[in-house]
């Protein structure tokens, strides 16, 4: 059997093992072979390309973003500064089971909704392995609790960064602006590589209309990392440069009270210094908190600015388009005078009311229940009184186009060129303009209405400020200018040597009538001159807000509150050396006397003050004192 | 005579034949092994992230390793033969155990806790499964019947099919390798090797869906395109290969590989130490490492071929076989051409079970290689 032959051939056993061995150890030198060619492929023919992953592995370029400038007022007060903040961030790639790890952390500190919501739509647009914020400014408590947590919270990262902060919180919101989160459209129209290690942006105000000078340079640390990314050394360093500082020509304390002077109420002022074209103060109100938008603001406090009837977020003193009113009348009489079409010794009789050739409807004069301003109106009186009658006259012999032309010079009708976003440019109409916009032509009517700023004309509070300005300076084209100073070189002010011809006398006679709306006993503006220190030059003025039939009379208490006319006030002080330009709007103020001329007086009065106190010399306390002088003179001897 | 042309060719070129049998060390054997101790410990020290703590464990291991090996190979052995039986079954119970009793890790249930260390039973079924094929298929026939091949079949598969359930392929099909080879060194007949390969080939859809679990699966269908997951399951093989890869020829210095000191590469103290091999000692210490297997593995031939018994040079050559099919498999997985198993490095990868076997094989090399030259027991 086979059992007996198996037993009997140990040789044969021998002879099948050897050369199944033989066998063996020739497929092992060929496997043996098999293993040499890969790892001689990998380590020879493809060295270049691991080596060069390897080096991608390890080491990373991160940018080292820079310091954002700070943002200081006239005085050097801080309105926008860098402050250090920790913030709770997720790396998805190194998290596990992410849903788990938000139950840890809602565990441990408070997480909101919003922030939850807020988290996951960040994650969506997330870089792999780049940290995603879930939680901003981390309580010193917050911070501990995690930091006691860390290993049960894989994936987490407490990262302190430098977020922007207004200490001023809403003083400033319309003027400066603020950071936010680079939105989508943002990060598409963005140099990558400036905002590498930035992710936050200037969205509004000067801090969006100084982006490039606020941003400053990113830097870059090349790292090694472990393939956690925890950075094991330094290889290669270069420092970030910082944003620059800006220093603005608002002043904290002007603006401040300027902003309580409106009391909650709805409104603008801006104030412009007159030798430098700076703005002092510039107030949109109500205002809100500039620091809710730095780390996103939540969908629910964002509603509620959002549909406040009181439009917080829209700036008024930039965007605002307003009848002017009457406050555009010392300009148009001095055109009128410049233009030949009036003189100094015109004058009318104002029954209350003016009739068009060929037209039925009477103009009214805004006193027509009193039987008009009477015989004998010149332009000081016109002015100082306010009187339509004479304006409406003035302004249909001067004719639209010429008004509109001047008037421009003056900075009406076309943007100031504020350094700040999102000026708008009022209407200064004109034949052309009646055309193109309307595809109808000019009436006499139109002019009529405009002649005491209704009608077409729309202007901001910036273009009033600047149109009282240029009138204070006597035609210099002053330039409105928000930053003073960039890293404490000046910012160079936009200077127009040309101004527009107009003689002395008429300048001195427009002044005169300006001061006596404020000085003498008929002024509309008397009521304020009460312990004014110095002298004041002024007109008043009231916007309609809804049109008001001729025949009918304005009737507060058959209209609701948000359609009674607007209240302004336009001033400029002192009237012989003149240093400050107001003006203001009071939305639904109704008279620009009794509203909105005291809170130029606060301002102005705020404004003398200061510089009083700041320069403290003699020269300037003795001029003061001769203001008050002649101030009083002035009333006594003031036109009627 | 052929066989003592073999004797005198062994006899005359060591000359210490009579030392050597009187101590029962085979020392080629033993300085090749040292040198692989020492290459495995300074890899290790630097794949550790230079924690001496791995070192020390690991060196305690290799020199318990020795001493197992010096007693091991004090025994004659036809006693290794003899007890083969027990000692297999011991181990299946302990395959048992682990289902029962064992501990682990990651989902698989692979150690038991034997109060000072942990054991990994089915590392030691590497030794047991080739010691119990050729103490049973010795003393059959050459080459085996249908019977006994069945017979061997089922030693086989039997601990390998436990070690799948813990779960851990890996090692199962080490397991299973190392009987297999047995069985072919036995002269196992082609159309049964036919049919092995085919049958397996007809397995693989019935492994696929029945028993790969999915992790399992998801490593086959890495190694097909590991940088379609590059953050996943794809992870370590590229960042293995990267380590490797940028070796180069001279490598990055010792301790100073940036995959492995940085941890880009997983489990580099374990399957994966190859990769910081590569990466810090470049080609020319794979070459190196290779060569000096190379030698453990012709030594292991020459003992093979030189054993007075059946049972010797069935047990000598399986033992040398599987050697080599761990280095194969495991360098194969790290650089990209096998999926990855659990297969850890012979002499190099930390692990104390895995050293205690090599050990105890090199052992039973030593006894068959000390093996005095007398009459075969069958006669």
């Amino acid at each position: 059997m086979i059992h007996k032959q198996a037993f009997s051939d140990p040789a044969r056993e021998r002879r099948i093992f050897a050369r199944r061995l033989i066998f063996s150890v020739f497929a092992m030198l060929l496997m043996g072979l098999l293993i040499i060619s890969r790892y001689f492929d990998l380590q020879i023919n493809q060295f270049q390309d691991f080596a060069t992953d390897s080096d991608n592995n390890r080491v990373h370029v991160r940018p080292a973003p820079p310091t954002r400038g700070i943002i200081y007022d006239r005085n050097g007060e801080i309105i926008a500064d860098n402050r250090p903040t920790s913030n709770l961030a997720i790396i998805r790639e190194r998290s596990g089971d992410l849903d788990q790890l938000m139950t840890k952390i809602s565990s441990l500190i408070t997480l909101s909704d919003d922030d939850i919501e807020r988290f996951y739509a960040r994650l969506k647009r997330q870089k792999p392995f780049e940290p995603t914020p879930l939680k901003f400014n981390l309580t010193e408590k917050e911070q501990a609790i995690l930091a006691v947590n860390q290993h049960i919270l894989e994936g987490t990262k407490i990262s302190a960064t430098l977020t922007r902060f207004y200490p001023k919180r809403d003083l400033f919101t319309h003027v400066v602006g603020y950071v936010g989160r680079i939105n989508e459209r943002e990060s598409n129209t963005i140099d990558d590589i400036a905002y590498s290690g930035t992710d936050s942006i200037g969205k509004t105000g000067i801090e969006k209309f100084y982006e490039d000078s606020l941003l400053g340079q990113v830097g870059s640390d090349q790292v090694e990392t472990n393939a956690r990314g925890r950075v094991m050394r330094v290889l290669d360093k270069v420092s970030p440069t910082p944003g620059s500082d800006l220093q603005l020509h608002l002043d904290s304390q002007l603006q401040q009270v300027a902003y309580e002077a409106f009391s909650g109420g709805r409104g603008a002022l801006v104030a412009i210094e007159i030798e430098t074209g700076g703005v002092l103060a510039m107030v949109s109100a109500p205002s809100y908190d500039a620091n809710s938008f730095v780390s996103g603001i939540s969908q629910k406090e964002y509603d509620v600015l959002l549909n406040s009837l009181d439009k917080p977020m829209f700036n008024r003193s930039l965007r605002g388009q307003y009848p002017p009113g009457s406050t555009i009348k010392p300009l148009f009489g001095l055109i009128g005078l410049q233009n030949r079409s009036i003189t100094t010794s015109t004058a009318i009789d104002d029954p209350g009311y003016f009739l068009m050739e060929g037209i039925e409807r009477p103009w009214r004069d805004h006193n027509s229940e009193r039987g008009g301003h009477g015989k004998g109106v010149d332009l000081a009186m016109a002015i100082v009184e306010s009187c339509d009658v004479f304006f409406y006259t003035m302004g249909v012999k001067i004719g639209i186009d010429t008004l509109a032309a001047s008037s421009q010079v003056f900075g009406l009708g076309k943007k100031t060129n504020i350094d700040l976003p999102g000026e708008r440019p009022g209407i200064m109409p004109s034949r052309l303009w009646k055309k193109q916009t309307r595809g109808a032509s000019w009436f006499n009517g139109d002019t009529i209405n405009v002649s005491i700023g209704q009608g077409f004309m729309l202007a901001t509070p910036l273009q009033l400020a600047v149109m009282t300005a240029r009138i204070a300076s006597r035609g210099n084209l002053i330039q409105p200018q928000i930053v003073k100073a960039i890293d404490g070189v000046k910012n160079p002010a936009l200077k127009i040597a040309e101004r527009p011809n107009i003689s002395d006398e008429y300048w001195d006679y427009i002044h005169d009538s300006m001061r006596d709306v404020v000085h003498s006993t008929k002024g509309t503006a008397r009521g304020i001159n009460k312990h004014l220190t110095y002298t004041m030059a002024g007109k008043t003025g009231t916007a309609q807000v809804i049109s008001i039939n001729a025949n009918e009379e304005y009737d507060r208490s058959k209209i609701s509150e948000r359609q009674w006319d607007h209240a302004l006030f336009v001033a400029f002080a002192p009237v012989e050396d003149p240093k400050i330009a107001i003006a203001i709007i009071v939305e639904n103020g109704e008279h620009g006397s009794s509203v909105a001329a005291p809170i130029a007086k606060t301002v102005i009065d705020t404004y003398f003050k200061s510089t009083a106190l700041k320069n403290n010399n003699q020269t300037l306390a003795s001029t003061k004192v001769s203001y008050s002088k002649s101030s009083g003179g002035d009333d006594a001897d003031a036109k009627q | 005579m052929q066989n003592n042309d073999f004797v005198r060719r062994i006899q005359s070129p060591g000359g210490d034949r009579k030392k050597s049998g009187s101590t029962h060390i085979d020392f080629p054997l033993l300085i090749l092994l040292l040198a692989l101790c020492v290459f495995g410990l300074l890899v290790l020290y630097s794949a550790g992230g230079q924690d001496l703590s791995y070192i020390k464990r690991q060196a305690t291991f290799m020199v318990v390793g020795f001493c197992l090996m010096f007693v091991v190979a004090q025994f004659e052995v036809r006693y290794w033969e003899k007890w083969a039986f027990v000692f297999y079954s011991l181990g299946l119970l302990l395959l048992f155990a682990v289902l029962l009793f064992g501990v682990g890790a990651k989902g698989a249930q692979r150690w038991l806790d034997i109060g000072f260390t942990r054991l990994q039973p089915a590392e030691f079924m590497k030794v047991g499964v080739p010691l119990m094929l050729a103490a049973y298929l010795s003393n059959r026939f050459i080459p085996p019947t249908l019977k006994h091949t069945s017979w061997a079949m089922a030693m086989i598969l039997l601990p390998a099919v436990l070690i799948v359930r813990q779960p851990d392929l890996g090692t199962a099909l080490l397991v299973f390798f190392s009987g297999f080879l047995t069985l072919f060194l036995a002269g196992l007949g082609v159309r049964y090797l036919i049919f092995t390969f085919l049958t397996s080939i007809a397995a693989v859809p019935i492994m696929w869906n029945f028993v790969l679990l999915d992790y399992q699966k998801q490593r086959i269908l890495t190694l097909l395109s590991p940088e379609q997951d590059k953050l996943g399951s794809g992870w370590n093989i590229v960042q293995s290969k990267t380590a490797i890869g940028s070796g180069g020829l001279n490598g990055k210095g010792w301790t100073e590989g940036t995959q492995s000191q940085l941890n880009f590469l997983p489990e580099s103290h374990t399957d994966f130490i190859i990769a910081v091999l590569g990466e810090e000692f470049g080609l020319i210490g794979i070459l190196t490492l290779l060569t000096l297997y190379a030698l453990v593995i012709a030594r292991c031939s020459f003992i093979a071929l030189n054993a007075q018994s059946q049972f010797g040079r069935l047990l000598a050559g399986s033992l040398g076989l599987i050697f080599f099919i761990y280095v194969f498999v495991n360098m194969g997985m790290v650089s990209g051409i096998l999926p990855v198993v659990g297969a850890p490095l012979p002499m190099i990868s930390y692990g104390g079970t895995a050293v205690l076997t090599l050990f105890i094989g090199f052992g039973l090399l030593m006894a068959i290689s000390t093996e005095p030259n007398r009459m075969r027991k069958v006669l």
